[in-house]
């Protein structure tokens, strides 16, 4: 299969599961008995969350790629995840905010340690940037990010666990080593709407990698001509 | 409109903005590489003719 044919494949997935997922979630899903209307953000909020952390954690395999094999690919294919995990990131924590006001009343907790925790995770890769553009391009700029992208990867799990360590009652947990505390018909929309979203974040990666090639490509392209 | 359809609307259009946006953004950017390719072939044009 072409890459052409593969990304136009993969977008009408994507608008497939989406459009599905957030007509299931919306119209066919039943309410919550305890949050009523306002839990139909937890179909949106969560799979971005959950693909956030997916992005990053793909960025740091990249970057892992990268310091062991020493192709400069890994670099660009690193820098482009966690670009994505930003985005998905800013999501997360737009649409919890709403989903918060909603449910505690507040746009925000400092209360929460998987509130504060996801934040750090932000904010960390959002200095990847700043780290990345402040050395010149090249292996030891490669290097650096990597290293940087690696170090992030630890915060993961400690964010994901961290309502589980807490115990606390504010941010609920849905999904416990016991199953998900769902009934079938909320846990396929959801299911639907996270197959969704990381099919979105998937085909934005192919774009803006395509995106990115093309513009090295450009410029080596421009140096040979000057 | 209840206070919590509004909110649940306003979390979904969230994603569907930013889906926007980058849509904008991609569209500039093909914009812009285009205007560079362009460039490219009118200077190796006249590397050649000249």
């Amino acid at each position: 299969m072409s890459t052409s044919l593969r990304n136009s494949t993969l977008a009408l997935a994507t608008a497939g599961l989406l459009v599905g997922g957030i007509a299931l979630a919306l119209f066919w899903a039943p309410e919550d008995a305890d949050q009523g209307f306002s839990q139909k953000i937890f179909y949106v909020h969560v799979p971005i969350a959950l693909t956030a952390y997916a992005c990053f954690g793909f960025g740091a395999w990249k970057a892992l790629r990268l310091l062991w094999t020493a192709e400069a690919r890994y670099d660009l294919e690193s820098y482009t995840a966690i670009h994505m995990g930003v985005i998905f990131g800013l999501l997360t924590l737009v649409t919890g905010s709403i989903w918060a006001k909603i449910s505690w009343g507040h746009w925000w907790t400092w209360g929460e340690r998987q509130l504060v925790l996801f934040l750090i995770l932000f904010l960390f890769y959002s200095a990847y940037f700043m780290l990345r553009y402040s050395i010149e391009p090249g292996p030891r700029r490669e290097r650096n990010s990597a290293v940087y992208a690696l170090f992030g990867v630890a915060l993961i799990p400690v964010s994901f666990l961290a309502v589980r360590i807490a115990g606390t009652i504010l941010h609920p947990t849905i999904f416990t080593h016991e199953g998900a505390n769902l009934p079938g018909k909320m846990l396929l929309a959801f299911c639907i709407c996270l197959a969704g979203v990381l099919a979105l974040a998937a085909t934005l990666y192919r774009v803006e990698l395509a995106g990115k090639r093309v513009d090295a490509s450009l410029r080596e392209l421009r140096e040979l001509l000057a | 409109m209840t206070t919590a359809e509004k909110y649940v609307t306003a979390a979904y259009l969230v994603l569907l903005g930013a889906v926007l946006v980058y849509l904008v953004i991609i569209a500039l950017k093909v914009a812009r590489l285009e205007e560079e390719v362009s460039d490219l072939i009118r200077l190796a044009r006249e590397r050649r003719g000249g």
